[in-house]
């Protein structure tokens, strides 16, 4: 999944969408799930980053992913995949 | 290098400074210790979910309200609600602060003097008393609140035949002000039917009129409903005493009190908003003092507090399950503690804390127990920190009605443990095991061998 190339992130989880005016924070382990997103990093080496700096498994780290990701696509963040 | 301690990664709009349907986000502490013992500590021990008592809670709770309404009043006496919460330990607590017993069933009464309360200190309530019930409660000078004619009647007969004068009282219903009336239980004041039962009594002559009764209902807010009771009481009795020269010894108030919960659909909770036992007890008090019936003694006043006595000094620890989204998006967590043990919550808004610490973030969430039932639903709207699976959130302010209304449903019921005056923790009651279900049971013969 990718995310929208217009929405801003700063550095302490501020999350702003210009196309709908909408803000948004997310947290610490949420911010760099997102940075690396928009970097358009793939699933297995965003699970592999994290779970390098962060104490927690990968099958977690893969799990809190998806749900995460559901978000960002509830909130219209993410980019429609071309098909 | 140290990893990171991991939290889940969320993501949360921004809303303008409205407060949504989730409410303000109340709970800023994790809540670690019940009584000064560690949350994991009694998981570890006793398990989870888990029921927990303070002890060092109920005194304080009783001893308050009996001071806001003895500092009023010269003759004030407490009688437990044992429907509210009946587990022996808990009683006993009670009767050792001072407190009477106040039953609603022939099981109630048995267990109030298995306990060891002598028979003329509990006061029998309730519509379903059995003629053997009423000979007891006769033989042992307990105090018999008639709920209707059919009991009065019956009583009558037992007095004739036994030649004992059973103590009695009725319980009378009435127009508060607060809608719906609670009619169902003992004889009406406005139409008649309480002075007409009085009169019965007192013609009869079989029994010894000792006091009145009212309970106008449960999680009252209306201080003023308990005024308007208490001058109608006094009232009844006043003409008691002009007619017949006979002297009410006592005018029982019944329950109601709120506790500090907050009921479902408030829009502030209930901790700020629900009024205090000091302004029930003026509100009675005036109204019995400033009221026209003047006996040599002043009645007792009798006070059934149930609930107000005991919810704060309950906590239910539970365990998180699992984590999920909703299709709109919602988070949902899934608890180890389900409606089936936590009954009062299709009535409150539970203030729910996470056990461990936590980040200042939050997410709006529901939180689910682990029946397979869709009400099973422990609070619909609440915003949480952030809760891994294994994490244990406190359940707070539980102790009234749900150790005596639980449902041994799809799960086993837990323990329930007491946290005594000195932080020393005590199993009241164990929790079942396959067998105390089993044991109830009979398979016929025929049925016990299949093949599949
Ligand atoms: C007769 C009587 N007294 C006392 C109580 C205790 O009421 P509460 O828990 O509301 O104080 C009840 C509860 O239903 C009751 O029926």
């Amino acid at each position: 999944m990718k995310i929208k190339n217009n929405i801003a992130v700063s550095e302490n989880g501020f999350v702003f969408n210009p196309a709908s005016g909408e803000s948004f924070t997310t947290n610490q382990v949420g911010l760099e799930m997102l940075n690396l997103l928009r970097k358009g990093t793939d699933k297995e080496a965003i699970i592999a980053t994290i779970s390098e700096k962060f104490d927690a498994d990968a099958s977690l780290i893969e799990h809190d992913l998806n749900d995460f990701s559901e978000m960002l696509k509830q909130y219209h963040l993410h980019q429609h995949e071309e098909s | 290098m140290a990893k990171l301690k991991y939290e889940r990664p969320i993501i949360k709009r921004l809303e303008s400074n409205m407060p949504n349907k989730f409410g303000m986000r109340t709970e800023f502490e994790p809540i670690t210790h019940l009584d000064g013992v560690a949350v994991s500590e009694l998981v570890a021990q006793y398990g989870s979910p888990l029921f927990v008592l303070s002890e060092r809670k109920i005194r304080n709770t009783f001893q308050a309200a009996r001071q806001s309404f003895e500092s009023r009043y010269p003759r004030v006496q407490f009688a437990w609600s044992y429907k509210t919460n009946y587990l022996s330990a808990v009683c006993n607590v009670f009767h050792q602060e001072g407190s009477w017993a106040e039953v609603v069933s022939g099981f109630e009464y048995d267990k109030a003097i298995k306990n060891g309360v002598d028979g003329a200190h509990i006061i029998f309530n309730g519509p379903d008393k059995s003629e053997e019930d009423l000979r007891k409660a006769t033989t042992n000078n307990s105090l018999i609140h008639i709920d209707h004619l059919d009991e009065l009647y019956m009583l009558q007969d037992i007095a004739r035949e036994t030649k004992q004068r059973p103590k009695v009282a009725i319980r009378v219903n009435m127009d508060t002000g607060i809608y719906p009336m609670w009619d169902r239980f003992g004889f009406n004041y406005e139409n008649g039917q309480a002075w007409d039962a009085l009169n019965k009594i007192m013609f009869g002559g079989q029994m010894d009129l000792v006091g009145l009764h009212t309970h106008i209902g449960t999680f009252m807010l209306s201080p003023n409903a308990y005024a308007i009771a208490a001058s109608k009481l006094a009232n009844l009795a006043q003409r008691v005493q002009q007619k017949y020269n006979h002297e009410v010894k006592y005018i029982d108030m019944g329950g109601g009190f709120p506790s500090r919960n907050t009921l479902k659909g408030a829009y502030l909770p209930g901790i700020d908003t629900n009024p205090t036992i000091d302004d029930f007890a003026e509100a009675i008090t005036s109204a019995l003092m400033n009221s026209e019936y003047r006996p040599k003694t002043p009645p007792l006043l009798i006070l059934e507090t149930g609930r107000a006595l005991i919810d704060e000094a309950g906590s239910l620890i539970s365990t998180v399950i699992a984590n999920k989204r909703l299709s709109d998006g919602r988070r949902s967590t899934i608890l180890d503690a389900g409606v089936n043990i936590l009954f009062t919550s299709f009535w409150y808004d539970h203030k729910i804390t996470p056990a461990q610490e936590f980040t200042s973030y939050t997410e709006d969430t529901v939180l689910y127990g682990p029946l397979c039932m869709n009400i099973d639903v422990l609070r619909e709207n609440i915003s949480m920190p952030l809760l891994n699976k294994g994490d244990k959130a406190v359940v707070h302010h539980v102790g009234a009605y749900n150790m005596t209304q639980w449902m041994q449903f799809i799960t086993l019921r837990p323990k329930v443990v007491l946290i005594d005056m000195d932080g020393k923790s005590h199993i009241i009651r164990n929790n079942e095991t396959i067998e105390s279900i089993q044991n109830h049971e009979e398979t016929p013969d025929h049925l016990v061998h299949f093949e599949l």
